[in-house]
């Protein structure tokens, strides 16, 4: 085996440790993630509630969009499933913290990169929620599984699998610049927040972004917001095909890059800047 | 003011020494509680003022951070009236009024009790409630109401505003009465809303990390801002009779803007407000006695 193949492998288990212990650490707030799942799908249920009553005042048979109610009630339980694969839950706050704290001190020690040690503690993260997560969101699927549609096909649902993965991508990125603001104010969570309201409406976490006039509609495409939710479902749900599909894909990964190279300046910016306080 | 389990009563009793004499009786014993209470309650006034103006700039941030939220929440209801003239039997412009009006109930809860509420797991954790206990004062009042959030006031005289507009929209001039009537409802709904989030709280006793759970709280304000008429069965049932969500901001709006067909709304909302209130004194007793402190 040649050195540089030993140095990877030994660079793979750290990061592998990094996750099992992220995953062990999580797994203590189970409850907590429990409490977050359940009391999530109550929002949810609401709206649904509220279109089921919209479509029946429309009368049978009526659409909003192209969507039919059953085709609505769908577009919400799949924002939810791509939502518990993909949402950072509170790595933002943790890094803030880390940086405030000065507990990044012993990072730039380390032979161990802060940014690929907090893409594995998001993903354990991940993994506990869903771990936790998977039983109400399953009984909730099936209590409505009617209206839980299928992809098209093979080719949607592999298209699906690679754009969730670069919207958890994406959703770490941004998320991790965020954070990095920590360095230069004290108090993060309000950017943090001011970030999360345009995430919220211009992902598509609300509606589907496809009912809005189409003019809006196209601005906001042009924001990384729609990459963060809104694409996955749309591929899942045969609404982007074709060379909408490859086009999409391209455009997200760019982001995904851009996010990327956006947090590494981020940091080294706030490397020069960081004093090391009480580290 | 409620006495718990620690019985404060003879602490008081010291104090009491100079006004209460044998003759006066209870009323002036009573005026003296309140007065006494009052001249705390403006103590931490002082205090949370002087807290909020060191950091200005970040006070005039979750000014702007709530007034986003509160858009957002617009814009959702514009989108759905988009696709459709009504939702049930309301309107555009009703719906605008309800959520102006959760948006104010919920934003003077935050200015009185909810970093308090969020607080008591902390408070918990470290053991720092040791000292909230030893102070002679009713501990749950001092819990509750240590900190006040002034740009919630602010956020909530936005939702007025709101409310104003909507309502020349629909041309709707609501008599004396019925604002009088719109605001004690909206005391009721606040007096719910700190009553169930405060007995949330209480969990962190039981377990140590509750902060999740009265986060989760969070999610029901959402519930509040729908138009009831949307919900059926367990789901009205559930946020009806048990977690009275449906209520708190449904009847106040429609006492405002004369959609309430009959009075009974109005009394099951005065009546789960008191059984809420019950419920929480009952769960914050049972965890007062569960309390053994942090480390020591």
């Amino acid at each position: 085996m040649s050195d540089t193949l030993i140095a990877k492998r030994s660079a793979m288990k750290k990061y592998w440790h990094v996750l099992n212990i992220g995953i062990q650490n999580n797994l203590t707030y189970r409850l907590n993630f429990l409490a977050r799942a359940v009391f999530g799908l109550i929002p949810l249920v609401a709206i649904l509630y509220v279109w089921q009553k919209i479509y029946s005042g429309n009368g049978p048979g009526s659409t909003v969009g192209t969507y039919s109610l059953a085709q609505m009630i769908s577009y919400y339980l799949l924002t939810t499933v791509v939502d518990a694969l993909t949402a950072v839950n509170e790595d933002d706050w943790q890094i803030a913290a880390d940086i405030k704290d000065g507990n990044i001190s012993q990072f730039l020690l380390k032979p161990i990169d802060y940014l690929w040690y907090r893409l594995c503690l998001f993903l354990s993260g991940r993994v506990t929620y869903l771990a936790v997560a998977a039983t109400p969101l399953a009984i909730f699927i099936l209590y409505l599984h009617q209206y839980f549609v299928l992809p098209p096909n093979w080719t949607a649902f592999g298209a699906f699998l690679i754009s969730t993965a670069l919207t958890a991508l994406l959703q770490f990125f941004m998320s991790y610049t965020m954070a990095m603001l920590a360095f230069w104010v004290l108090e993060v969570s309000t950017f943090i927040f001011i970030l999360f309201a345009f995430e919220y409406l211009a992902s598509g976490h609300l509606f589907p972004l496809d009912i809005l006039p189409h003019g809006l509609e196209q601005a906001l495409f042009l924001t990384p917001f729609p990459y963060q939710l809104y694409f996955p479902v749309s591929i899942y749900m045969g609404k982007a095909a074709g060379m909408d599909l490859i086009r999409g894909l391209l455009i997200q990964g760019l982001w995904v890059i851009a996010a990327y190279g956006l947090a590494r300046f981020a940091w080294r910016r706030g490397i020069k800047h960081y004093s090391a306080v009480g580290g | 003011m409620k006495r718990e389990t620690r019985n404060p009563s003879s602490e008081v009793e010291s104090v009491d020494t100079q006004p209460a004499t044998r003759n006066t009786g209870h009323v002036s014993r009573f005026t003296f509680h309140v007065s006494r209470y009052l001249s705390i309650y403006a103590a931490l006034w002082k205090n949370s003022v002087a807290r909020e103006m060191s950091f200005k700039s970040n006070f005039l941030l979750w000014i702007l951070v709530e007034l986003l939220w509160f858009g957002l929440q617009l814009s959702f209801i514009s989108v759905l009236y988009l696709h459709t003239e009504h939702i049930g039997t309301w309107t555009k412009w009703q719906v605008v009024m309800l959520i102006g009006g959760s948006h104010f109930i919920q934003q003077i809860f935050q200015a009185f009790f909810l970093v308090n509420c969020t607080n008591l797991s902390e408070l918990v954790r470290t053991g720092k409630l040791d000292f909230l206990l030893l102070l002679p004062v009713n501990t749950r009042f001092i819990v509750s109401l240590r900190q006040v959030d002034l740009g919630a006031f602010v956020n909530a005289s936005s939702a007025v505003g709101l409310m104003v507009y909507a309502a020349r929209q629909l041309h709707l001039v609501p008599s004396l009465l019925q604002v009088l009537g719109f605001l004690a409802l909206c005391v009721t709904g606040v007096a719910i809303h700190y009553c169930l989030m405060f007995l949330l709280a209480s969990i962190s006793f039981w377990t140590v990390r509750a902060q999740g759970i009265v986060w989760g709280y969070y999610n029901l304000f959402n519930i509040a801002r729908m138009p009831d008429e949307a919900f059926r069965g367990l789901f009205k049932a559930v946020f009806t009779f048990a977690l009275p969500m449906l209520l708190v901001s449904n009847v106040p709006v429609r006492l405002l803007a004369d959609k309430l067909s009959s009075p009974a709304p109005v009394f099951l909302l005065l009546a789960m407000s008191v059984v809420c209130f019950c419920v929480s004194e009952w769960g914050w007793r049972a965890s007062m006695r569960r309390y053994t402190s942090a480390s020591s």
